[in-house]
């Protein structure tokens, strides 16, 4: 871990008229660390990632990112042209329905090869050998590389868009439900496949879910939001061991035991 | 030329005000080389699809002076070039011509004359989709900003694409261009044989589409670079034989079926450019046949 | 002899807010320290708040008050008000923790799960391998359930799994959670035999050991919890 922050968000509210998206968000994210939102369905925490991925404007409150070159940037002075490379490059997205954030219509290798044309790549051979590695580290069969992501189960597809996202070595991904609408064995092996990636890559995510089970195994750290603000939050598993808000208390009490 | 006449229509259909709009749409083109400019698309007497976006290109900078020609897949003799052709003649009564070199403006469809074209002559293509990029992202709010911020990675895409299904790039026509190293255009369906024929041509270019209401245009002396892997490079269509009538090689052909015991030939689809050559003494083996027969 | 762990005054109590938002004291005044080479072994009744107070230690459980000091390559921190990104450097370079039951992560091997402290640390892949190899051939663990996720061992089988993930890497300071609790004779022998290597390597251990046989082993001094139990104190 190096010592300065890679994402420092400050006092970020996001209003809908009247209604509160979330509000007065702050917190820092370092490099390597994975961070866990949690809450149910409304809490704000999916319109807090928008805000922070730059996908909503937030109404007040900065966002800075420090860029490759060490630099410190508030996203909202970003010109649309040098967030969308960053979307493109330095950060990843996945969407919790796989079919927002792959081309349905177009290869497995397309898909995964697509970033690295945007950012200058012209060698088909080596476009398709990378492909072909990332398919591979996404357990999925290179023999596939061909095929359309129509033609692939959802747990397939959630790891191809993992891979998509992967391929130019971002620093910084977000993750919005991304095991959610998958069955519980295709969710633990995309958990695992996630863990590792994270690990290996040295990634610092943010990643939004309602299962706590899902924040326990990825995150280092998590806030739990309710009604548009952050109510707690902390080391992932002493949140978990010992929630100490009302709220917290009943998510974690209510989580099935097998 | 007596004004009964023309007492019916403005001079080259298209009222001067709607004329005026067109030519600033041009002029706007021509300033943002390979740049889709949006204009008023008129409703024109004939279909979609039928030209209407060239038709009203070369209305509106259409002379009474001016030569015109017309060609439909590189033949001055089809339905779509004979139509076009009359038109201008009943509402612009210009001269027409059926000879590349002779003529001013040549509208087009899906061909560029295999005679060089020179300063001075202007070549109007009838464009049916002009977004390239239209394939992969179908959002025009997308893709506008894609040509807005230079991101062009999708083009690629769509070439990837080709080389994995087919082994090379299959893409014949409306191959995708790079104008002037900014933007991506789409240089309507003409083959890509075509597509060097675009760069650095003496000639000004311009392109009209009716339904899609866009306007587009490569100056002359402009670099028209077509889109390509390092290890599948761009290269057109070769043909193994001449032209069976005029013996031309290097040349787009079309093939033609002769009979119903699967006979063909491959001729010339420049009709004016097999005829010149004709004419000039060139024969194909199909034309020596011809004269052995009779 | 230097002394890498001190807590003082550490209080805490748990608030149910699902049960009307009723106050459980757990623990107050808690002092100890532990010093390097030593082993100190909690006692008392179970239910007295052992096991809370190891997982204070760790950083699990959030304090009321009180300091939890640390030796953490060579500053003070205080864990009962770090934050989680210092916690996760201490744990990962300076504080160990075997609890009770291992948790398991789906798909990934025993080995592998032995061998993570040391890879999370930077040491090469193979080199971690080998370690963690040895670690659990000393622990007697059947070689053939090596290259297993371990979700389907015996709880004993878990056990080994966890304590030689626990004991794998040098850190100063060792907590230990009934480490023996479903291990055989053998087993035990083998654990008790790790402790005092720990101890000669100057590592600072704090442990619950319901097992006296073991404790007697092992501890060097005992501190009975019951005397920071609110129970204690309103009797």
């Amino acid at each position: 871990m190096t010592d300065a922050p890679l994402l420092k968000v400050r006092d970020i509210s996001k209003f809908y008229g009247a209604r509160i998206g979330c509000q007065n968000v702050s917190f820092d994210l370092w490099p390597g660390e994975v961070l866990a939102i949690v809450g149910e369905s409304g809490s704000g925490k999916t319109t807090l990632l928008n805000c922070l991925a730059t996908r909503l404007m937030p109404t007040s409150g900065s966002v800075e990112y420090r860029m490759r070159d060490g630099q410190m940037r508030d996203l909202s002075r970003m010109s649309e042209a040098e967030r969308r490379f960053l979307m493109r490059t330095d950060w990843g997205f996945v969407h919790q329905n796989p079919a927002d954030g792959l081309r349905m219509a177009v290869s497995a290798g397309a898909n995964v090869g697509e970033r690295l044309m945007a950012v200058g790549e012209r060698h088909y051979g080596n476009i398709r050998e990378t492909a072909g590695n990332w398919l591979g580290r996404v357990e999925i069969s290179v023999d596939r590389i061909d095929d359309q992501p129509r033609a692939f189960s959802g747990g397939m597809r959630q790891r191809l868009q993992i891979a998509r996202n992967l391929v130019t070595a971002p620093r910084l991904v977000f993750m919005d439900e991304p095991t959610g609408g998958l069955d519980v064995s295709v969710q633990a092996r995309l958990l695992d496949l996630l863990r590792g990636l994270v690990q290996d890559l040295g990634l610092s995510a943010i990643i939004v879910t309602h299962d706590l089970a899902v924040a326990r195994l990825l995150s280092h750290r998590m806030m739990v939001m309710k009604d548009g603000v952050v109510i707690e939050q902390g080391l992932t598993d002493r949140v978990l061991d010992d929630p100490r808000e009302a709220y917290t208390q009943l998510l974690v009490s209510s989580i099935l035991q097998v | 030329m007596s004004t009964a006449d023309l007492a019916t229509y403005n001079f080259a259909y298209l009222d001067e005000q709607t004329k005026r709009m067109i030519r600033r749409a041009i002029l706007k083109a021509i300033a943002i080389p390979g740049y889709q400019v949006p204009f008023a698309s008129r409703e024109m007497p004939m279909p979609y699809g039928w030209g209407t976006g060239g038709v009203q290109v070369t209305a509106a900078i259409l002379g009474p002076k001016d030569v015109l020609k017309v060609i439909d897949q590189g033949a001055d003799d089809t339905t779509n070039a004979v139509s076009i052709r009359a038109f201008f003649q009943k509402v612009a009564n210009v001269a027409v011509t059926t000879k590349t070199r002779e003529a001013t403006i040549i509208q087009t469809r899906h061909r560029i004359p295999e005679e060089r074209l020179t300063a001075g002559q202007t070549l109007v293509y009838q464009v049916p989709i002009p977004e390239p990029l239209r394939f992969l992202e179908p959002r025009e709010t997308e893709t506008r900003k894609m040509h807005a911020l230079e991101e062009y990675g999708l083009m690629h895409v769509k070439l990837y694409e080709d080389i994995a299904r087919n082994g090379h790039i299959a893409t014949t026509y409306a191959y995708p261009v790079k104008v002037e190293g900014r933007y991506v255009m789409d240089p309507s369906p003409t083959p890509k044989f075509d597509n060097p024929k675009m760069h650095m041509s003496e000639a000004l270019q311009l392109f009209g589409a009716g339904r899609e209401k866009r306007i587009y245009a490569v100056p002359p002396h402009t670099e028209v670079v077509s889109l390509d892997f390092e290890d599948h490079p761009f290269e057109i269509q070769t043909f193994d034989k001449p032209c069976a009538l005029c013996g031309a090689e290097n040349v787009y052909l079309d093939e033609v079926v002769l009979d119903d015991r699967g006979g063909r030939m491959f001729v010339c689809s420049d009709t004016d450019h097999c005829e010149e050559r004709c004419s000039a003494g060139h024969r194909g083996h199909l034309a020596y046949d011809k004269e052995a027969a009779e | 002899m230097p002394t890498p762990l001190v807590v003082s005054e550490v209080a805490k109590s748990f608030t149910m807010h699902l049960r009307d938002g009723i106050r459980l004291p757990v623990v107050s005044n808690v002092a100890f320290s532990v010093k390097a080479g030593e082993c100190v072994v909690l006692g008392g009744p179970s239910g007295i708040g052992k096991s809370s107070l190891l997982k204070m230690v760790y950083g699990n459980y959030a304090v009321d008050s009180g300091q939890i000091l640390v030796d953490h390559e060579g500053r003070l921190v205080d864990l009962a008000t770090a934050d989680p990104r210092t916690i996760l450097a201490v744990r990962r370079a300076t504080l160990g923790y075997v609890s009770q039951f291992l948790r398991t992560v789906p798909r990934v091997a025993a080995v592998d799960v032995v061998a993570e402290p040391l890879t999370a640390r930077g040491v090469a892949a193979a080199e971690a391998k080998a370690t963690a190899e040895a670690m659990l051939a000393r622990l007697n663990l059947p070689r053939e359930l090596w290259q297993l996720p371990p979700a389907t061992f015996s709880g004993g089988e878990q056990q080994r799994v966890n304590i030689a993930r626990g004991f794998i890497t040098d850190h100063r300071i060792l907590l230990l959670d009934e480490p023996t609790a479903s291990l055989d004779a053998t087993n035990r022998a083998v654990v008790v035999e790790m402790i005092a290597e720990k101890k000669a390597a100057g590592v600072a251990l704090l442990g619950i050991f319901h097992d006296e046989d073991v404790r007697e082993k092992v501890a060097d001094r005992i501190v009975d919890v019951s005397a920071f139990s609110p129970r204690k104190s309103a009797a």
